[in-house]
């Protein structure tokens, strides 16, 4: 075993121990100890990656002296390193891009304990990617969903209790969903792991009675993964909660959390049911219809949102919809939309978040339109910022939101009949949408007269300053490489099942 | 319309869950039934951890083995999730004065304890050791008798919320305060994830591991099993009593 492929399992055990090692310092070490081990376990994957990129093949990690069935195992390859990598950076920004309003919004005392859960959700999202059991898979849900919890929890507040207490009901219901469909699949199956379990309803004759239990727990495992993923119309909880949270928060719940689940979707369908059974689960029929409504609801009430954070967290439930439109469409290209759109938006959306913490920082703390006017000429790294994530989140060439129109039109254009014309009104219709209100929000950040004076004593924060660039430049550089970003999911794909 | 639409909306919560009701009825009656040996869950894994655990971890207790041992990560994965259970309940309950000194402090100090409750305080003084060595007997013997750091740390917390509940506030705080919580909450987790990420390195490396296991029946039998139990029950004794003194007051006095 190569040194390196280590890299999986060290990841995970670094954050565990850093993040306990935070509950006993104070914020301010605790602060250099979180972005220490994310930039830490960043580099590693980095380095996992290139050794996928050079010819690495996949691998399987086991924990412990037996491997699996009997025991745990985890399992790499170019994509999931890729989805770590970017999670890792992403996070990694968010952190540096938000630091002043962690520090504003937190009490003293409680800052290390939002490190902590900072640095558990990371490791939660990285198990996520990297797990080949659908036992450990949950496990590291509930981690997942009690630390999104507390990020939202920790800038105090009625509407963040709210909005919290909201999200826990919501995510619990899809971790229950879940649960239900591990048991029941067990009992079909007689198995945790991926691979045994495809192998074992490979033999299934698809007519016969021993099929139900099977589809009903891949609807059970899509549902609940809707519903903690926020796609339309289970996307109640997800305004409320990525607005009224602090920027970093937002950045990670909205770029990270909801693809973590999403990704984790990925996996089942493609390595447990296998891309030849997708065609014929209803429930993909299901999933399109629900992306296509989710892509063009969510930029409606975009539209209709005269707040800033809100009009970010309903553009997310729009995004959602292609990933989701991806997934539905049944096919390997569709499939590789998604996951291009996962990484796009990620760093994008983060972006957009973090700018938006920066807006309202010269505009008294308010994120109505009315009061942001001219923000973007007050505070010109959010403003440019905010216009390469708007380019992004349109579609237009250069920018990283133009792979993921890009592959899922032409995913869309192989389908057949209904389901090719849902596929493509969907994404023509949500492109107009997308357009009028990040254009409007634009608009609104660089219009007005006379405002753009910076309120006295505000300063930039060295750390802002290089989080915001490097999303830019990143998300540039994702742009200018669309056709080495398809070449990597490729061979991801070629090595996942 | 504002009252029939709620209508409707209850009308179709309903037939939702009736549905949901008629779909699991149906996937249960055509899963195999219960005990039958061709079922697919009777298969190379259960019977390896039937026959192997005992001489493999040392563990007469094929569930401690196969929760410490085989399927360590999960555990290690589900003591975190206690953890940040806590952290997340610290989040939103604890109350800081030093930075908030506008909280309203009149019911913080109240004693919600009966003071002169004698026969309550009589029968703990008897019962109090009994419930300690009885959890310390479970978290110990976990590898060799039902029971392990889970079942054992539960009644440890429980024990202790019992003796806040008899002598107040004032007297548990000698011994268990945020100091000693944080310390033995991390000291205990940063054992066994550092622990287990040796065991892992090791694993999947094939190297030697320098951690014996005896597998003669006696207490330190299982390697590794005796102090992850301990680190368990630990971090559960821990998690059971931060929760409840939380709730109970927003936060440790000391």
């Amino acid at each position: 075993m190569v040194l390196i492929q280590n890299a999986v399992a060290w990841s995970v055990l670094i954050l565990i121990v850093s993040g306990v090692a935070c509950a006993a310092l104070s914020g301010k070490v605790a602060k250099w100890v979180a972005t220490f081990a994310v930039a830490v376990v960043g580099v590693m994957n980095i380095f996992l990656l290139k050794y996928f990129l050079d010819g690495g093949e996949y691998f399987r990690y086991s924990m412990g002296h037996y491997g699996a069935p009997v025991g745990n195992e985890l399992r790499s390859g170019p994509l999931e390193a890729a989805m770590c990598v970017v999670f890792c950076f992403v996070m990694l920004l968010s952190i540096m891009g938000g630091r002043k309003h962690i520090e504003e919004d937190i009490k003293g005392k409680k800052q290390n304990l939002y490190y902590i859960s900072a640095i558990f959700l990371l490791c939660s999202m990285i198990a996520l990617v990297n797990t080949n059991d659908l036992f450990t898979a949950y496990v590291f849900i509930e981690i997942n969903t009690i630390t999104a919890c507390g990020i939202i929890l920790a800038k105090e507040g009625k509407t963040a209790l709210a909005a919290s207490t909201r999200y826990l009901i919501m995510s619990l219901v899809g971790s229950g969903m879940f649960l239900i469909g591990i048991c029941i699949m067990y009992g079909a199956t007689g198995h945790l792991l991926m691979e045994p379990i495809r192998d074992f309803v490979a033999g299934i004759d698809p007519s016969s009675r021993e099929m139900i239990p099977v589809q009903v727990s891949i609807a059970l495992f899509a549902v609940g993964m809707a519903l903690k993923s926020a796609l339309w119309p289970f996307h109640s909880w997800l305004p409320e909660a990525h607005s009224s949270a602090t920027a970093t928060s937002s950045a990670l719940l909205s770029g990270l959390v909801l693809k973590a689940y999403i990704f984790l979707l990925v996996k089942v369908i493609y390595r447990v049911l296998g891309i030849k059974l997708l065609s014929q689960n209803p429930i993909f029929d299901v999933l399109l219809i629900l992306g296509a409504g989710a892509m063009i609801m969510g930029s409606v009430n975009a539209i209709r949102e005269k707040d800033l954070k809100r009009m970010l967290a309903y553009s997310s439930v729009g995004q959602i919809g292609y990933i989701y439109l991806g997934l539905g469409m049944g096919t390997l290209a569709g499939l590789s939309a998604a996951v291009i759109q996962i990484l796009a938006h990620a760093s994008t959306k983060a972006m957009l978040f973090i700018a938006s913490g920066g807006i309202m920082d010269v505009s008294g703390g308010s994120k109505k339109f009315k009061d942001i006017e001219g923000a973007g000429k007050r505070d010109l790294f959010a403003g440019i910022a905010f216009i390469v994530g708007s380019l992004s989140m349109i579609g237009i060439p250069l920018f990283a939101g133009f792979a993921t129109k890009y592959v899922i039109a032409s995913a869309a254009i192989e389908l057949a009949g209904v389901r090719e014309w849902i596929a493509i009104i969907a994404i023509v219709v949500s492109a107009i949408l997308t357009t009028i209100y990040y254009v409007n929000a634009v608009l609104i950040l660089f219009g007005g007269k006379d405002n753009s004076k910076k309120p006295e004593g505000f300063k930039y924060s060295t750390e802002y300053i290089i989080a915001m660039v490097v999303f830019i430049v990143l998300n540039i550089a994702i742009g200018l490489n669309i056709n080495n970003l398809i070449k990597l999911v490729e061979l991801g794909f070629s090595m996942f099942a | 319309m504002k009252k029939k639409l709620n209508r409707i909306y209850n009308i179709l919560c309903v037939i939702f869950a009736l549905v949901f009701i008629a779909a699991m009825l149906l996937t249960v009656n055509s899963l195999p039934s219960i005990g039958e040996p061709t079922n697919p869950t009777n298969n190379v894994v259960s019977e390896k951890y039937l026959t192997d655990a005992s001489w493999e971890t040392g563990s007469l207790n094929a569930v401690s083995g196969m929760i410490l041992d085989y399927r360590a990560f999960d555990t290690l994965g589900e003591s975190c999730v206690l953890f940040v259970a806590t952290i997340a309940v610290f989040i939103m309950l604890r109350r800081d004065e030093d930075s908030n000194p506008n909280l309203p402090t009149q019911y913080l100090n109240q004693s919600y304890e009966d003071e002169d409750d004698i026969i309550f305080k009589k029968t703990l003084e008897f019962l109090f050791p009994v419930i300690l060595c009885f959890g310390i007997y479970v978290i110990a013997n976990g590898h060799l008798s039902p029971g392990g750091g889970f079942s054992g740390g539960a009644i440890i917390g429980a024990g202790f919320i019992l003796y806040l509940n008899a002598y107040g506030l004032d007297k548990i705080e000698r011994f268990a305060n945020s100091k000693t919580y944080l310390a033995c909450s991390v000291c205990a987790l940063l054992f066994y994830g550092l622990a287990k990420s040796y065991v892992f390195y090791v694993g999947a490396n094939h190297l030697h591991s320098i951690i014996p296991v005896f597998a003669d029946g006696t207490i330190f039998a299982s390697g590794l099993i005796l102090p992850l139990n301990i680190a368990v029950g630990i971090v559960v004794s821990n998690t059971v009593y931060a929760l409840y003194i939380m709730f109970r007051r927003g936060g440790f006095n000391k």
